[in-house]
């Protein structure tokens, strides 16, 4: 199977990233590389197996529902790229 | 005598206990060394050298005071760029956080911390963790210690060469898929991946959350032992580090391994090793069985497929993590007009080549149409994976296998074909997919002189008997004793 052009796009706007199109021409054919040697999984029959997406072997650890966490004051917005006094500077998002 | 720098980290900890050495003496010995030879291994991104000294001096105070500095006391060691530090930058090797000052200690930047140890700075690492060379750093060339021409391996290549090289006593490193332990073996130091779950990942920047885990580099198992012991344990801001009590690793590291039934993948002795490789791996495993060991020939049939099974797990969730990077809040910001184009020129500057393409694959591989044949599928044979290893430890206790197929390769080397360099971790990475502890100890050396290692999988939370058996390797030999000549 081949990654066409037009899947690398789709795949670049799903991630937020912009490619620069001699980018998007070597990211196509290192996919389709990678892709193909990976296709060796399709040999095996996993239809009865379940799929293992976690191995922890103990379940959700719960502590007492109280407040833990100090008040947060300037530390979120010191590594702030753009800052307007208490909040975060950002382009305009409504028209 | 040994010059302060060589000490193991154990010595140079009891030392100040018994203030025949100063906590600044060790400082300013480590300080002095990566002066000396940072020029030529570039390890550090950041040294700490006045927080280093300030800590060393409060660590001096409180052993004049009567009080214990802790079982780390006093001495230097050196932390991954992917783990936060208050106050210090943490980059995770990106330009995308060139500039990142957190706020807070990872937890376990914290327990060594507490544990006495002192930070001398922040070692370099392929960025975000991506890679098996460090040569995917956007903010420095690490080289191996023991031939500037080679890479020291990755991720966490400046924690192996640091270490190697005698600027720190010990370092943290994080694995994914072998980022501590392919370093460890081409820098001829002790790794450890701990299991999934036995060390806390609070603040440790996030590659893939399933996989990730921080472990030791050190220069013995005792040392890397004593590091296990600082950083491990249940962790409330984490709910994946596991509530089982932490053992005292260094208690049990002198009972030998007569008797112990040691397991040999016949997958892990593949065509095309490096001879040298598989010949010092051999030679290692005959030690043991000299030592009392039982070898049992074992398989672990799905290993062939490890390699691909990793890369779409690792990589969905490094797109999905790396969502994070979006130039609003932290990191770089690239302005534009709209927000839509400030997120895709951010992480378009941010990124390197090896991230995007991580971000593309992993992207790809969760998008409409694609997922069952891609994830869903490598999620189901990360099962089959794992019931090898469970299927593998009902005949012994741990097994005993090569760590990479070959020795430290040239800087440049792999580069330019990322399936050549994803297959470095090919006798790594299902160790991470089925969550085990991993230890690495130096087995050997090639003809070029270059550090070949030795890795011993555990059951999970079996921490103990893998460096049991590291620790009764090292008592038989010398290898770890070994330094490069930098």
């Amino acid at each position: 199977m081949a990654i066409t052009r037009e899947e690398v796009w789709r795949v670049a706007a799903l991630a937020r990233l912009r490619l620069a199109p001699e980018e998007a021409e070597r990211l196509a054919g290192d996919l389709d590389h990678i892709l193909e040697a990976f296709a060796r999984l399709s040999a095996l029959d996993t239809r009865a197996v379940e799929p293992t997406a976690h191995v922890e072997d103990f379940g959700a650890l719960l502590r007492p529902d109280s407040v833990e966490n100090p008040p947060a004051g300037d530390e979120p917005l010191t590594n702030a790229p753009a800052r307007d006094g208490r909040f975060f500077r950002v382009p305009k998002i409504l028209e | 005598m040994t010059a302060l720098h060589e000490l193991s980290l154990r010595e140079a900890a009891a030392r100040v206990r018994r203030r025949e050495t100063s906590s600044v003496e060790l400082v300013r010995a480590a300080l002095a060394r990566i002066a000396a030879v940072e020029p030529a291994v570039g390890a550090f991104l950041t040294v700490t050298e006045a927080e280093a000294l300030a800590a060393a001096e409060a660590i001096d105070r409180r052993v004049a005071a009567g009080e214990d500095p802790g079982p780390l006391g006093g001495v230097p060691v050196g932390i991954k760029d992917m783990i936060c530090t208050a106050g210090i930058r943490t980059t995770a090797g990106s330009r995308i956080l060139e500039r990142f000052v957190p706020s807070y200690d990872a937890t376990v930047t914290a327990r060594l911390k507490r544990a006495g140890a002192v930070v001398v700075g922040k070692l370099n690492c392929d960025e975000f963790a991506m890679g098996s060379s460090t040569e995917n750093s956007a903010l420095g060339t690490t080289r191996n210690p023991w031939d500037g021409s080679r890479v020291p391996g990755g991720s966490s290549g400046g924690s192996g060469a640091a270490v190697a090289a005698g600027e720190c006593h010990a370092a943290l490193g994080t694995d994914t898929g072998g980022s501590v332990r392919l370093p460890a073996a081409f820098c001829g130091v002790v790794g450890l991946k701990p299991t999934y779950g036995r060390v806390s990942r609070y603040g440790v920047i996030a590659y893939a959350s399933s996989l990730d885990q921080v472990g030791p580099l050190a220069r013995d198992v005792a040392d890397a032992a004593l590091v296990l012991e600082a950083i491990a344990g249940h962790d409330a801001a984490d709910s994946t580090a596991s509530p089982r009590p932490v053992p005292s690793y260094s208690a049990v590291l002198e009972q030998g391994v007569r008797g112990l039934r040691l397991g040999l993948p016949r997958e892990y002795f593949v065509e095309g090793m490096q001879p040298e490789v598989e010949a010092g791996v051999r030679a290692a495993v005959r030690e043991l069985e000299r030592l009392g060991a039982v070898i049992e020939p074992v398989s672990l049939p799905h290993t062939e497929y490890a390699i691909a099974t990793y890369y779409l797990i690792a990589t969905a969730e490094a797109s999905s993590n790396l969502a994070r990077y979006d130039g609003i809040r932290y990191g770089l910001r690239i302005p534009a007009d709209s927000l839509g184009a400030m997120y895709e020129t951010s992480r378009a500057a941010g990124f390197g080549t090896e991230v995007k393409r991580r971000i593309m694959l992993g992207t790809y591989a969760l998008s409409a149409g694609y997922y069952d044949a891609y994830y869903l599928k490598a999620q189901q044979v990360r099962t089959l994976i794992r019931r090898d290893f469970e299927q593998a430890f009902q005949h012994c206790e741990a097994l005993v296998t090569p760590v990479a197929p070959t020795t430290a390769f040239r800087l440049g080397e792999k580069v330019a074909d990322p399936l050549t360099m994803y297959l470095s971790d090919i006798f790594t990475i299902s160790v991470n997919l089925a969550g085990l502890p991993g230890l690495v100890v130096p087995c050997g050396f090639d003809t070029a002189g270059l550090p070949i290692g030795l890795q011993v999988i555990g059951r999970p939370f079996d921490e103990e008997t893998v460096l049991r058996v590291g620790a009764a390797y090292e008592r038989a030999t010398e290898w770890h004793r070994r330094r490069p000549g930098i």
